[in-house]
């Protein structure tokens, strides 16, 4: 005890305590970086975020303003809670990082140093990965998989269609931010049809055989949108590989559909700081440790939310808000010089797919061999058997999640 | 080596900071707000923790309602959640 009493006074006087207050840049400011610049703050640590935009455009929910269930401005949010905690605000891209040096550079040629380096910059869209998609075939085929004006257009295109018309929606093969999300996008646009334009018809094209909570959907859009939804899944010709913007047409392998309202959810990777920061590896994505989230490539840099390789945690926002206090406590550890206790971590991702009816799925993560995998016995989807009552408590509490993860993560 | 181990393991058990969250524990908070009382998923703040410990025990054991909080509480043992259930009514 003595000896363990005399180590751990070392510990503590490591270098980052005794010298200088260290401090932390966080880049990105969504769920994962406003939460962890948030944490990290709360931990007594100097913390400055570097985010582009004033305002932050929420994904989650935004399915249901795209079925006109839900207001845009919902869906918004600002930094000055941030800024009131004393978190240092630069509304500014970060373009470059001297992980020798640890120093970003931001957009407008100014440098921040930094003792440790976050990294929470979410997806960029592979315009280079079906043919012919690329950011102009966006405007035509809306992907609203960035929330903001692409909602708002995927939104507009459904209102002008004309009953009888057909959307088409395209998911792309894993990983991909937020494994449900096009389901549940599938659900609230059907949803949408049935209630308002019940002559069309929804086409769902998919690059893969299974998905997140499949059997809940199936069951739900037997039931509720029986002959409006039809799922093509990679076995059945569903993966597309290209688009035809003149004849409003996607490819596959197997012909064309063509569509009054195509939505095109285009594969992903790390938003490219990431790869600028050399924290991404070849599948563009960053692996990291599973206990401080530091990249396995760039030390003092660590990663979270979708753009890191959490193992089987998905790319959520739940995810991301879950792996930021886990970070911000490993970063606030590491700069004391103590160590980094075993990660547990959790997820639960609710979908609507339909006004009070709601799934979820769930899961427990630990490290087994440096990844996080599933605890065994834990976690699942939703019953299949619920009654409505259980649809509508689930539905009610994917409300109530939504703003208490807004309030920790803005304020 | 027995000092060794013996320090290792009280680092690991030892909070480094004020408030540091036991594992598993900070993720609670993504649901259970701390700051709202009006959700529809309780804040835990302020509740008995022994009274959050045998609910957990019973979400695990399968023995109280839940819709999702059954799936949560089996991935951790009698005493993380008593460790969890400590912190997350702070
Ligand atoms: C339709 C849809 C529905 C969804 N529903 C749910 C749901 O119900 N539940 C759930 O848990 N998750 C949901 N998600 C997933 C969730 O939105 C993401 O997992 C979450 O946003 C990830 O957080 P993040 O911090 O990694 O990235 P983001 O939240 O995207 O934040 C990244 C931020 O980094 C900034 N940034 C990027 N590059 C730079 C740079 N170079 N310099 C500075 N800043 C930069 C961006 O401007 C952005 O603000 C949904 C997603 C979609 C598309």
């Amino acid at each position: 005890m003595r000896v363990a009493r005399r180590a751990l006074a070392g510990l503590f006087a490591a270098p980052a305590l005794a010298q200088a207050a260290p401090v932390v840049v966080v880049v990105g400011g969504g769920f994962g970086g406003a939460s962890c610049a948030r944490a990290l703050r709360r931990n007594g640590l100097a913390v400055t975020l570097v985010e582009p935009h004033a305002t932050y455009t929420a994904c989650p929910f935004s399915n249901t303003v795209i079925a006109g269930l839900r207001p845009m401005e919902r869906q918004r949010f600002g930094y000055g809670a941030l800024r009131d905690q004393g978190i240092g605000v630069a509304h500014q891209a970060a373009t470059g990082v001297d992980a020798t040096a640890r120093r970003v550079t931001l957009a407008d040629g100014s440098v921040l140093p930094y003792d440790r380096l976050v990294l929470s910059p979410g997806i960029a869209l592979r315009f280079d990965a079906l043919a012919g998609y690329d950011e102009a075939a966006a405007e035509v085929m809306p992907h609203a998989w960035h929330a903001g004006a692409q909602t708002e257009l995927l939104r507009a295109r459904l209102e002008a269609m004309e009953d009888g018309g057909t959307v088409v929606l395209t998911v792309p093969a894993n990983p991909y931010r937020c494994p449900p999300g096009p389901y549940e996008r599938a659900s609230l646009v059907a949803h949408y049809l049935r209630t308002r334009k019940p002559r069309s018809k929804l086409l769902v094209l998919d690059a893969k055989d299974a998905f997140s909570k499949q059997r809940l959907f199936e069951a739900a859009w037997a039931a509720l949108y029986p002959g409006l939804l039809e799922y093509v899944p990679l076995s059945g010709g569903g993966r597309v590989t290209g688009v035809n913007l003149a004849a409003r047409e996607v490819v596959t392998e197997f012909g064309n559909h063509a569509g009054d309202v195509v939505n095109v959810i285009p594969p992903q990777r790390a938003g490219d700081i990431a790869r600028i920061a050399g924290t991404a590896d070849r599948s563009g994505w960053c692996p990291v440790d599973p206990a401080s989230f530091e990249s396995r490539l760039v030390p003092n840099v660590h990663v979270i939310g979708d753009a890191c390789i959490a193992g089987a945690m998905p790319k959520s926002a739940f995810a991301a808000n879950a792996q930021a206090r886990v970070c911000a406590d490993a970063i606030t550890r590491l700069l004391r010089g103590a160590p980094v206790p075993e990660p547990r971590l959790l997820n639960t991702c609710y979908s609507l797919v339909g006004p009070g009816y709601g799934i979820s799925v769930a899961g427990v993560y630990r490290a087994v061999e440096g990844v996080l995998a599933d605890s065994p016995g834990a976690g699942g989807i939703s019953p299949l058997d619920a009654p409505p009552a259980f649809r509508e408590a689930e539905a009610l509490y994917a409300e109530d999640w939504f703003a208490t993860i807004t309030a920790d993560a803005f304020g | 080596m027995a000092p060794r181990l013996a320090l290792s393991l009280l680092l690991q058990a030892m909070p480094a900071f004020a408030g540091e969250a036991p594992p598993g524990a900070s993720s609670c908070l993504g649901c259970h707000s701390p700051a709202r009382a009006d959700g529809a998923i309780p804040s835990l703040r302020g509740r008995d923790p022994a009274e959050v410990a045998a609910l957990l025990r019973a979400y695990r054991d399968g023995t109280a309602p839940a819709t999702v909080m059954d799936r949560l509480a089996r991935g951790f043992s009698e005493a993380e959640s008593r460790a969890i259930a400590a912190w997350v009514v702070r």
